[in-house]
């Protein structure tokens, strides 16, 4: 209750301090628009459900592409710790691109696919993938071998020790990847949305893009501030459940 | 409780049969030689220990009758039948507990039974309770493992080897990472079990009171090479208490032989 009392202190502060060097005209409005400036602009988009639009249509894509990622990265994963070749030629490769910030793929996903929401796609997937490949093949290799011993001494094959025992058992590391995964993804899909100009939709990232148009900073800084709330929101409801009910079976301190 | 793997075979042949097993381990080209012409036939129901320092290959002994890994010669039989590879029959209860922190207590006693044939999730769960109660824990069903203490660990994970009813427990210095009251309290549980559910038991340890309190039979090791180098029988009447008397002339008796490996002129050789 203190915590949320001085979050609250702290951020009303700001906000008044912000508010109040913008009407005794420290800097230009036009750059940096007063905090109420931004919420009338953020109660129209919501009222005139354009704000609500382009987030469901962020949304849309954003769960397909990390869908596609999580479906691709997990049994690549498995893939790359059980093998020594692939760990050497595919470990390798994701390492490599996980440095590559995912914007670099917009050119290319432009020449390939178009103005299309198949870009996009490409560049979330793109941008989620190595992530989660990573974590999964990481957390494999860190399985303890008894348990994997323990497991065929009662019976349990390959593919049941694969999926009973050792995907479990690596379980706090998948998770943590597919966090860094949906980061990731969240910062592909605004990349893309910024730079693909599709018909098919518009999201927080067009948005954005027009608000710089526009030269309307208030719109601007409005969706960067839905932007965020729309991060927090995901790892707070998704996340951190999934998190604290790890931490309580396994033992681990938490905060 | 049904008993369907259980049952032992009419002919009362040995439940385990050791034929000249030999146990290369290699490394770059260097061959070490950690298990010599291993003999030894395990009667059912008889509980055999292994005793030798670290070294005498007993481990592995234990690892290739699992069927963990395989000898590089000689030959393994499980009544009556070659070992190939690990079975439900066989079970292995390791130093560590090796249970599994994302299932709790019960579940990790249904683990064994979920790959059992011609048993349904409410049987599994009336099983694996029964096993839980039978070393004590059926209050803690529920419990994460981090919750338990180490002694209720290697419960937990007695309750999961015995849960499949396999004929055979193969322990792996079950109880050496507990302290002393934890494990006298053990050793006073797993002769109460092993008089309720009959295994054939062959227990690794490098302890030599717990071989005296425990075994029909003690198996003294010799290393480099592991060999056998002389078994002792324990003719004491159960339930055996590790501060016994008997228990404590038997241990000096096994005490003696391990320190004669030891002196230039016993070889080990017998």
């Amino acid at each position: 209750m203190k915590r949320a009392l001085i979050a609250i202190v702290v951020f009303g502060a700001l906000l008044a301090g912000w508010q109040l060097g913008g009407d005794a005209g420290l800097w230009s409005d036009t750059l940096m628009p007063q905090p109420m400036t931004i919420a009338g602009w953020l109660r129209g988009a919501i009222a005139d459900g354009s704000l609500l639009d382009a987030v469901i249509v962020t949304g849309r894509r954003l769960l397909l592409g990390y869908g596609v990622g999580l479906c691709l990265g997990i049994p690549l994963g498995l893939l790359t710790s059980r093998s020594r070749l692939l760990q050497d030629t595919l470990g390798l490769l994701a390492l490599g691109l996980q440095t590559l910030p995912s914007v670099c793929w917009v050119p290319l996903a432009l020449v390939w696919f178009g103005q299309t929401e198949t870009a996009m796609g490409f560049v979330v997937v793109m941008g989620t993938l190595w992530a989660i490949l990573l974590a999964t093949a990481d957390g494999v290799r860190n399985v303890p071998p008894i348990y994997v011993r323990a497991a065929r001494t009662m019976g349990s094959g390959p593919v049941h020790t694969l999926l009973r025992v050792v995907l479990p058992a690596s379980l706090p590391f998948v998770i943590g990847g597919m966090k860094q995964g949906w980061a990731f993804a969240w910062r592909s899909l605004m990349a893309a949305e910024i730079y693909v100009t599709v018909l098919t939709g518009f999201g927080l990232g067009h948005l954005l893009h027009y608000g710089r148009e526009l030269h309307a900073m208030e719109q601007v800084l409005g969706v960067m501030l839905a932007i965020m709330a729309v991060g927090l929101i995901v790892d707070r409801l998704l996340f951190l459940p999934i998190e604290r009910a790890l931490h309580r079976r396994w033992g681990t301190a938490r905060g | 409780m049904s008993e369907t793997t259980g049952v032992p075979t009419p002919d009362a042949g040995p439940e385990l049969r050791l034929q000249g097993v030999r146990k290369f381990f290699r490394s770059r080209g260097s061959e070490l030689l950690v298990l010599d012409d291993v003999s030894l036939d395990v009667a059912p129901g008889e509980f055999v220990c292994l005793l030798g320092p670290s070294g005498c290959g007993k481990s592995t002994l234990l690892n290739v009758v699992a069927g963990l890994e395989q000898p590089d010669g000689g030959s393994v039989h499980a009544c009556g039948e070659a070992v190939v590879g690990p079975s439900r029959d066989r079970m292995v209860m390791f130093q560590e507990a090796a249970l599994f922190p994302w299932r709790d207590a019960l579940g990790n006693v249904m683990f064994g039974l979920e790959l059992k044939p011609g048993l349904d999730r409410k049987a599994r769960r009336e099983v694996a309770r029964y096993y839980l109660k039978l070393v004590g824990l059926e209050r803690f069903e529920h419990a994460a493992i981090h919750e338990l203490s180490g002694g209720m660990r290697q419960r937990v994970s007695l309750a999961r080897a015995l849960a499949p009813n396999p004929r055979v427990l193969l322990m792996d210095e079950p109880f050496s990472a507990l302290d002393a009251m934890t494990r006298e309290q053990l050793y006073a549980d797993l002769q109460g079990i092993q008089t309720k559910r009959r295994k054939t038991i062959l227990f690794v340890t490098h302890n030599v009171r717990e071989a005296a309190c425990l075994g029909d039979r003690i198996v003294v090791m010799s290393p480099h090479p592991g060999r056998i180098c002389q078994i002792v029988d324990v003719p004491l009447p159960r339930p055996r208490d590790i501060n016994d008397a008997g228990v404590a002339q038997i241990a000096r008796a096994a005490t003696a032989l391990l320190r004669a490996q030891h002196s230039p002129a016993g070889n080990g050789a017998p």
